[in-house]
């Protein structure tokens, strides 16, 4: 069952993130066409190689989005996915991708996730009060409608702050496991020029001292929201032998969704990044041990902790000790969020996910500069969509 | 900015579910084809596909699963309650349901520890089942 390992990542393309955006606000589709050029240029390809995009949704236009994008730029396509996974949209992107390839449907799939603010409105409209409850749909008949809004269950923080809370229950829970958590990242963040904490470091007093949100999450364990957005193209073994670097094999995907209200989840501190990675790692015949580098999504330092219990590089209530008895930045023994993670890069909204992704890539390909991980060939990543909701797992390998 | 409070508007499926509460009475479904308890309400089991769904009265009493104090709103509408007591009840019968804590210090909250139902009629329409040590 699943790939082969012949579809690549070949080229990448990043935004600079930043909490207040500097250069010119452009539209999704305008977003999308400079991706493109970015990554292709990388890659070494041209637009006529592509023919297939994988995307998530647009700012211009609530349907027809892949046929929007594709004649925006100006290349026909074979493979067209719209993406509806949050924050493992880019993982879902990037599996669907290779398996398109590995059909022979597609030889080169652009996955985009732009996250720039963009134009200003010049006739304003009305607020739409929908915009309230975010990622929670108030619409007529809506489980979440009728029995989480009116209690105020809604937006992410208290959904993770409470998988979080429960955990402690279980578990214990270590303050100071979580900010050394944060404070690797962060050190691996200070040094990535397009992190929005580039240069800016912190200690585990600083984030124990940062503001309460929610109990028992603080501030800075919480990703602050930027302007960003990255892409990637996938492409297949012919192909990737003709482009600049490295390729950046795929050679283990999952994917699994449980739930959209972490109240209705069978066991809370079961997540579903644990059915994902057991496919991954058991597609790419690998195991957590043989990973070089981990790229886990991490909206909250709790999403973190979780996902390295259940995607198994360690026990099940192990995770904070695997934490402190671990060294989590790029030269540490068990390389972490080399980029930052979004806690050190900032968080672009669905494209949060794709640093992880373009990170992975990165590292592999031996592009990391001074956050390169020796002899980096096997990276594991994960994505997290709604609120532990559904989750997606890579693993990537040097070519 | 002046804002209402979200209220759930119940559905033909969910009705019982409300009308139970304006009547001081928890009601939820069991399925007649696993004998599993049902929440939120639904027309098919979530277990076992079967439409058996039949309405049961329960004393509606459980423990804290977990919860959180939101000390920024959750949405600007919730400002009056901040901090927010939001809590997931696990109800004796096993099933979950989101509410928030109510006649409790944030201190003496702790998960695990008995819950009582607290009516809150908010509308002429609907009540709302928050929680209370019990």
């Amino acid at each position: 069952m699943g790939l082969r390992g012949h579809a690549a990542i070949v080229g990448f393309a990043e935004f600079k993130h930043e909490r207040k955006y500097s250069g010119p606000r452009l539209f999704t589709v305008e977003q999308w066409s400079e991706l493109t050029a970015m990554a292709l240029d990388d890659a070494g390809l041209q637009l006529a190689d592509v023919n297939g995009i994988a995307c998530t949704d647009i700012r211009e236009s609530g349907m027809f989005t892949p046929a929007t994008i594709v004649e925006y730029l100006g290349q026909p396509v074979n493979f067209a996915e719209r993406i509806d996974l949050g924050g493992a949209s880019s993982v879902g992107m990037v599996w669907r991708a290779a398996a398109a390839i590995e059909l022979g449907i597609a030889d080169v799939v652009v996955c985009a996730t732009p996250a720039l603010p963009i134009p200003s409105n010049p006739e304003p409209r009305a607020i739409d009060p929908r915009r309230f409850f975010q990622s929670s749909s108030n619409e007529w008949g809506s489980p979440q409608a009728e029995f989480e809004i009116p209690y105020g269950n809604l937006a992410q923080n208290c959904g993770y702050a409470m998988i979080a809370q429960r955990y402690g229950a279980e578990f214990g829970y270590n303050e100071e496991a979580m900010a050394k958590l944060v404070v690797d990242q962060r050190q691996n963040g200070a040094l990535n020029p397009l992190a929005a904490f580039y240069g800016k470091p912190t200690t585990a007093k600083e984030v124990l001292a940062s503001k309460m949100i929610a109990d028992p999450l603080r501030m800075l364990e919480i990703v602050m929201p930027v302007a960003g957005g990255g892409a990637v193209v996938v492409a297949s073994r012919e192909v990737a032998e003709r482009c600049r670097h490295r390729p950046v094999r795929i050679t283990g995907f999952g994917e699994h969704l449980t739930i959209k209200t972490p109240t209705y989840a069978k066991d809370m501190c079961v997540t579903p990044v644990g059915p994902a990675s057991r496919q991954a790692f058991t597609m790419a015949g690998l195991e957590p041990g043989d990973i070089d580098a981990a790229e886990i999504y991490d909206c909250y330092t709790i999403t973190v902790l979780m996902t390295l219990e259940d995607a198994g590089f360690c026990a099940k209530g192990e995770g904070q000790r695997f934490i402190m008895d671990s060294g989590m930045t790029h030269d540490g023994n068990f390389p972490l969020n080399t980029h930052g993670g979004q806690l050190g890069m900032g968080q672009a909204g669905a494209a949060g996910g794709m640093t992880q992704v373009v990170e992975a890539a990165r590292q592999i390909m031996g592009r990391a500069e001074v956050r390169q991980v020796s002899a980096c060939d096997n990276v594991y990543v994960s994505g997290t969509g709604g609120i532990m909701s559904e989750q997606a797992a890579l693993i990537l390998q040097g070519g | 900015m002046d804002l209402v409070k979200p209220i759930p508007r119940p559905s033909p499926t969910t009705r019982p579910f409300w009308d139970g509460l304006n009547e001081r009475k928890v009601q939820i479904q069991r399925c007649d084809g696993c004998d599993s308890w049902v929440f939120y309400p639904r027309t098919r089991c979530p277990s076992c596909l079967s439409d058996l769904l039949i309405w049961r009265e329960v004393s509606g009493q459980g423990v804290l699963y977990t919860y959180t104090l939101a000390r920024q709103p959750t949405a600007p509408h919730f400002a009056d309650e901040t901090p927010q007591q939001l809590a997931v009840v696990e109800l004796d019968e096993g099933v979950r349901m989101t509410s928030t804590l109510v006649n409790v210090e944030p201190s003496d909250i702790v998960i695990g520890m008995r819950l009582q139902p607290y009516f809150d009629q908010v509308t002429d329409a609907v009540t709302l089942l928050r929680y209370q040590p019990g």
